[in-house]
């Protein structure tokens, strides 16, 4: 946690340097940067330039040609990727993106301004690869690319969270996200990651999961879960791992098997599944939704996503359901197919209980879990008491990938107007489309980066603040992974007394199954009447 | 990175203090880490910390928390089954602190 209190990082200064920025050079400052990527980590996947280093130090052990590396790498990227190109020439600097990001919100860094943060990429591009460049250099708004530039970039772009809530606002479209994506993949290729981003994308490789859960802890988690649900529900649950013929093969971050408030949510999925009698399957080999590979490069976000489908095929099953993560889904929506596809051995999702055809999924064969929950709703295939929520007054956080990335706005909605009695929307300009980051996506979930979160969670925390104020709000819902863990942090900090929920977690709270006890208390075993708001330290302490 | 000497031999840790090699941990390397931050290993740590180094050699990953409860519960009694006992114990946090005096690695993802 910071060591400034929120009424000092609360106060902000807006006021940009006098000097041009190009003259400003980068301070890196404590709090608001990850430690470098590790040379294990590097070397388990394959990537460029492993060894020991520290973002901390002034020398970060950079290759002699590093130069004509990044160049090369940008050329390649600007022949390969239109949309790359595009966007380094069509800005016109109008600056409407400028005060939307909220790491800009929260620093008042004029380089967090995502105009600008592009800038940081786009001076290099025009100097190298524009004719106006090279002849008119910085009156063109161009320079060279220094080792003060390249650390600038590493700072800067891991500083962004590929949220994309400037892009709703840019007139041109420019998606920033990607610009983000390629100045990593650029930073990628002289070894400079950050290890919380590294570390799981060594794991993932290795072991199928972020957490590097082997096969025998992933069923162990899950047992314990179960033995959980069997307490407050009286409920027993055997769910399936890696069985053939399966119609359903189901995927969730690895998050949700061992960090709280993400196993509640967990548990809800479990029980879910059990009260419809789903032929469905977990895997301990495509046992992570997530992609962390998509925040170091395309390629290695491709070699990660790639198991999904293997094991889909290897098992025989129709088609896959996914759980409640954000990033994993800018991934199986916009890339998956392309990357892995066409995926013509499964079948276009039916759900077994409606019968709804999912034709938005016709191409991926992957349905989200909350698509499937509202789908059942509306047909009232689930018997639902929301009362058992009452202790609840429940707003929800539009998860930046899910409702940017894929258009999911209306289903969780539904869910929680189905399964809570009190529900509150935040202001409408940081909800849906414009819905503010949590501050920690992109893989800056980490812990020496607690300042920047803090800062970059601000906007999000103040919309919170503004429905706990206004109307008793005590939790937080949402659907992705790094929200219920970052959000915990977030909410403890700036808005005490708020806690965070998945979606899943509150209809299997009001969800009604057979064979169940009297519920005296919901999944969290907070009692069902009178609950707190939990003002004390609870078991959702960040690991 | 830095590095610490105990027992006559360098140890090196990340930057976060966490063993970098896991076979390099000893009872006195605990010991000199909770000295570190002024702390004094009881029988009650040891506890903990020699659950999580059975729970890590037996599934390659520190437990989640409400497991370490349950276990602490099973074997101290209800009274210390819970997240209050354990912060008592480690003020940083069981999952931060006892996991870094037990030499197991940081879990990384989601989390």
């Amino acid at each position: 946690m910071s060591n400034l209190k929120p009424d000092e990082l609360s106060r902000i200064n807006y006021t940009p340097p006098e000097e041009d920025w190009m003259a400003v050079p980068v301070q890196m400052r404590k709090g608001m940067y990850c430690h470098g990527a590790s040379e294990n980590s590097l070397t388990t996947v394959g990537f460029p330039n492993p060894r020991k280093w520290s973002s901390a130090d002034t020398d970060w052990k950079l290759p002699d040609n590093w130069q004509e590396i990044v160049l090369k790498g940008m050329a390649e990227r600007l022949e390969k990727y239109r949309s790359f190109h595009i966007f380094m020439d069509i800005c016109v600097r109008c600056g409407a993106c400028a005060d939307k990001c909220h790491f800009f919100l929260g620093t008042g860094d004029p380089k967090n301004m995502p105009v600008l943060r592009a800038e940081l990429l786009r001076s290099v591009y025009r100097r190298e690869f524009t004719t106006a460049g090279k002849i008119l250099g910085k009156l063109s708004g161009s320079r060279q690319l220094t080792e003060d530039v390249l650390k600038e970039w590493w700072y800067y772009f891991f500083q962004c969270t590929e949220c994309r809530r400037c892009s709703v606002f840019c007139p041109y479209g420019i998606d920033t996200a990607e610009i983000t994506m390629i100045a990593r993949e650029l930073l990628n290729l002289l070894g400079l990651n950050i290890e919380w981003i590294a570390g799981p994308v060594a794991n993932c490789y290795m072991k199928g999961n972020h957490l590097g859960l082997e096969p025998h802890t992933i069923t162990s988690s899950i047992d314990f879960l179960l033995d959980e649900i069997e307490e407050v529900t009286g409920v027993k649950i055997e769910p399936t791992f890696n069985r053939k013929g399966a119609e359903i093969l189901f995927v969730t971050p690895s998050g949700d098997l061992f960090a709280d408030p993400g196993t509640y949510t967990c548990m809800g999925y479990l029980m879910l599944f059990h009260q419809l009698g789903l032929d469905y399957t977990w895997s301990t080999y495509a046992s992570e939704g997530g992609n962390f590979g998509s925040f170091t490069s395309n390629e290695m976000g491709k070699r990660l996503n790639s198991k999904i489908y293997a094991e889909a095929k290897r098992l025989g099953v129709k088609w896959i359901l996914g759980g409640e993560c954000g990033h994993m889904w800018r991934v199986l929506n916009q890339y998956m197919d392309t990357w892995n596809g066409p995926a013509d051995f499964l079948q276009v999702p039916v759900s077994p209980i409606t019968g709804t055809v999912f034709e938005n999924a016709a191409s991926t064969k992957m349905v989200h879990i909350s698509e499937f929950t509202a789908d059942l709703l509306k047909h009232n295939k689930i018997e639902i008491d929301p009362s058992r929520n009452d202790h609840y007054k429940v707003t929800y956080h539009d998860s930046c990938n899910p409702s940017r990335g894929m258009g999911l706005l209306e289903e969780p909605r539904y869910i929680i107007k189905k399964v809570c009695n009190n529900f509150f929307e935040m202001p409408e300009n940081t909800i849906r489309e414009k819905t503010f980051c949590c501050g920690s996506g992109s893989g800056l979930n980490a812990s020496e980066d607690m300042e920047l979160r803090l800062r970059g969670g601000f906007p999000r925390a103040n919309a919170v603040k503004h429905v706990h104020d206004k109307h008793g709000v005590n939790m937080l819902s949402c659907i992705c992974a790094i929200d219920r863990a970052a959000l915990t942090t977030l909410m403890d900090y700036w808005v005490p007394g708020v806690k965070v929920i998945g979606v899943t977690e509150l209809l299997a709270n009001a969800m009604k199954m057979k064979g169940e006890n009297d519920r005296e208390t919901d999944l969290r075993g907070e009692p069902l009447s009178g609950a707190q708001d939990g003002e004390e330290k609870e078991d959702s302490e960040d690991a | 990175m830095r590095s610490i000497s105990c027992e006559g031999k360098s140890i090196e840790l990340d930057e976060d203090g966490y063993l970098t090699n896991l076979n390099d941990w000893s009872e006195a390397l605990a010991k000199m880490l909770a000295s570190e931050d002024s702390l004094e290993l009881t029988e009650a740590h040891w506890e903990v910390i020699n659950f999580l180094r059975s729970y890590y050699q037996q599934y390659q990953i520190a437990p989640m928390i409400k497991i370490l409860v349950k276990e602490i519960k099973k074997t101290m009694g209800a009274d210390k089954g819970n997240t209050k006992y354990l912060y008592q114990l480690f003020p940083d946090g069981p999952a931060k602190q006892a996991c870094r005096y037990a030499g197991l690695p940081k879990p990384t993802g989601c989390v």
